[in-house]
């Protein structure tokens, strides 16, 4: 009567194994730390160009749109603090977790659903390694370490580009009055909000696009579904979970 | 009757072992109720179309697929209730050539050769040995020139040779072999085939062998590799000695077992169908 139940709940299941076995061989030998290096420098270095540019655009068309609102109240020296808190709260790690489940996530599951299919993670099984403990952990520690760091920059970009926008562009407010109402309008909720999403958030991509990879299925054409599907997941899953860690910190 | 202790020993000792072995994916049954047991020295065939179990059966055998019912022995040990890291160790003992080729596409053919005796830690491989090693199972396969290429680089008769090299590199007592020729033009077939047969016969590897080439059968049944000559020779008594056995899988089930004349002497029609391919 439930079979209809029986995909959905397989897939929930081997997720949680999965996930489950990747964070237990964080403290197992033996660690590839240079698969860890590898990871951190595809998806830290490799989306610092696009982080960089989206976050200050981001902080950029905050104030654009802000800027006449502010004016309505006669509050526009306030800029700073708008654009602090909207991007540190949640664009700043939405964004660039839904940018990096695009970038990496889709680039795990293809790689590994590759690999799947050519059999090459059955060799791996069959010639003394475990599979896990070799892609998805080294995976999941890189984009933990670095999804952080890249939101920090990203967060930062954007007071750059709502700076320009706001004190050299549109001239709302005096430079040093953007930055103090910046740094004013932060308590410490909104920095540990800012940090435990991307932390949260890139568990989600590591393990979704792994996963998605791990279990491709299908040849070619598997890992073009893998792919996508991994992609579609993540994005779906940080914007519910940014729903849902807000929501735990405004209760705080 | 007084065959039967040392036949209970044998069979104690048996490479492989697989007792009412079910598979299931979903509401698909990919192995259902098979039987099977390999001897030291044996070599057995398994014929069968697309689809009927062959691979499926193979990594069931290797323990990377468990099963959802019946048993697997390998070496007489149960794998049903193993970690993988005691699997590890068994694996360790054998060798196998997968339909896809499995080679790392991110290492270079000698650190794909040299993968199982690196990380392996049963074998306890030195690596001041791990480069003649390497070399020597490149050798086997002659192509001792393509260290330091990469499988992309390789053709498909290539790629299979690296393939067969690495599941040798190990020295394993039980060798499985997914369909080796499997969209090889006939000529590279052969020379694989030949590799396979000097395999068993210079080491006396216990094969196992899944095609749906009955050629590649008949010769592993009737040859054997001459290391004096460097090339196969057909077999005295007939074949007798090479002790080789063939299955025909049809949907997941062993549909036949038997001797070579036994399976060209099958009149059922699936199973001929095997059999005759050589005429064609
Ligand atoms: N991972 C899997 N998930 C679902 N079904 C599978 C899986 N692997 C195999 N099957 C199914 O099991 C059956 C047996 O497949 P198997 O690969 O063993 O066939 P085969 O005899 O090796 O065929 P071929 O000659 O084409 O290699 C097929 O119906 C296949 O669809
Ligand atoms: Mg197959």
């Amino acid at each position: 009567m439930f079979d209809f139940l029986k995909g959905p709940i397989y897939t929930v299941q081997t997720f949680y194994s999965l996930a489950g076995r990747a964070l237990a061989n964080i403290f197992k030998r033996p660690h590839y730390w240079d698969d860890v290096a590898i990871q951190m420098d595809i998806v830290g270095v490799g989306s610092l160009p696009m982080v960089l540019l989206i976050g200050l655009f981001t902080g950029a068309v905050i104030t654009l749109q802000m800027a006449r609102a502010l004016n309505q109240y006669g509050a526009s020296d306030q800029v700073g603090q708008i654009v602090s808190i909207t991007l540190i709260r949640e664009l700043g790690p939405v964004l660039t977790a839904v940018l990096i489940a695009g970038r990496n996530a889709s680039g795990m599951a293809s790689e590994l659903g590759s690999m799947k299919v050519t059999e090459q993670i059955d060799a791996m099984r069959a010639l003394g390694t475990d599979p896990v403990q070799k892609l998805v952990t080294p995976r999941l520690l890189a984009t933990t370490i670095m999804l952080p760091v890249l939101v920090i920059i990203s967060d930062f970009m954007g007071l750059i580009g709502g700076y320009f926008t706001g004190c050299v562009l549109l001239a709302l407010t005096s430079g040093s009055q953007f930055w103090n109402s910046a740094y004013r309008a932060l308590e410490i909720n909104d920095i540990a909000q800012g940090l435990i999403k991307p932390t949260v958030f890139a568990m989600v991509i590591a393990l979704v696009g792994c996963h998605y990879g791990m279990n491709t299925t299908g040849g070619t054409q598997g890992v073009g579904r893998a792919t996508t599907q991994a992609v579609v997941v993540a994005s779906v899953w940080i914007i519910i979970l940014t729903f849902f860690i807000g929501k735990f910190f405004v209760a705080l | 009757m007084a065959a039967a202790p040392s036949a209970t020993a044998a069979l104690a000792d048996a490479p492989l072992r697989m007792q009412a072995v079910t598979v299931r994916f979903g509401a698909a049954t990919a192995l259902d109720q098979v039987s099977l047991t390999l001897q030291r020295g044996e070599t057995v065939i398994i014929l069968g179309a697309a689809g009927s179990g062959k691979t499926v059966l193979l990594k069931t055998a290797l323990a990377l697929i468990h099963p959802d019912e019946g048993r697997v022995l390998l070496f007489g040990e149960d794998t049903s209730r193993m970690k993988e890291s005691a699997l590890f160790e068994l694996r360790s003992r054998m060798g196998i050539l997968f339909q896809e080729g499995g080679l790392f596409d991110s290492l270079t053919i000698e650190e794909n050769v040299a993968y199982p005796l690196r990380n392996q830690k049963s074998l306890r491989c030195p690596d001041a040995d791990l480069r003649t090693r390497v070399e020597e199972a490149l050798n086997f396969v002659e192509l001792g020139h393509t260290l330091e290429k990469v499988p992309t680089e390789l053709s498909g008769g290539m790629r299979r040779r690296v393939g067969i090299a690495r599941a040798v590199v190990t020295r394993p007592e039980l060798v499985l072999y997914d369909s080796p020729t499997a969209g090889l033009d006939p000529i590279t077939a052969n020379n694989i085939m030949t590799l396979i047969a000097k395999e068993r016969d210079t080491r006396g590897t216990t094969t196992a062998l899944a095609t749906h080439r009955y050629q590649d059968g008949h010769l592993l049944a009737n040859y054997r590799y001459n290391a004096n000559t460097g090339r196969l020779e057909a077999a005295p008594n007939g074949g007798q000695d090479l002790r080789t056995r063939f299955l025909v899988m049809g949907d997941g089930r062993i549909v036949f077992e038997g001797t070579q004349d036994e399976l060209e002497a099958s009149t059922d029609g699936y199973v001929s169908k095997f059999a005759k391919r050589l005429t064609e």
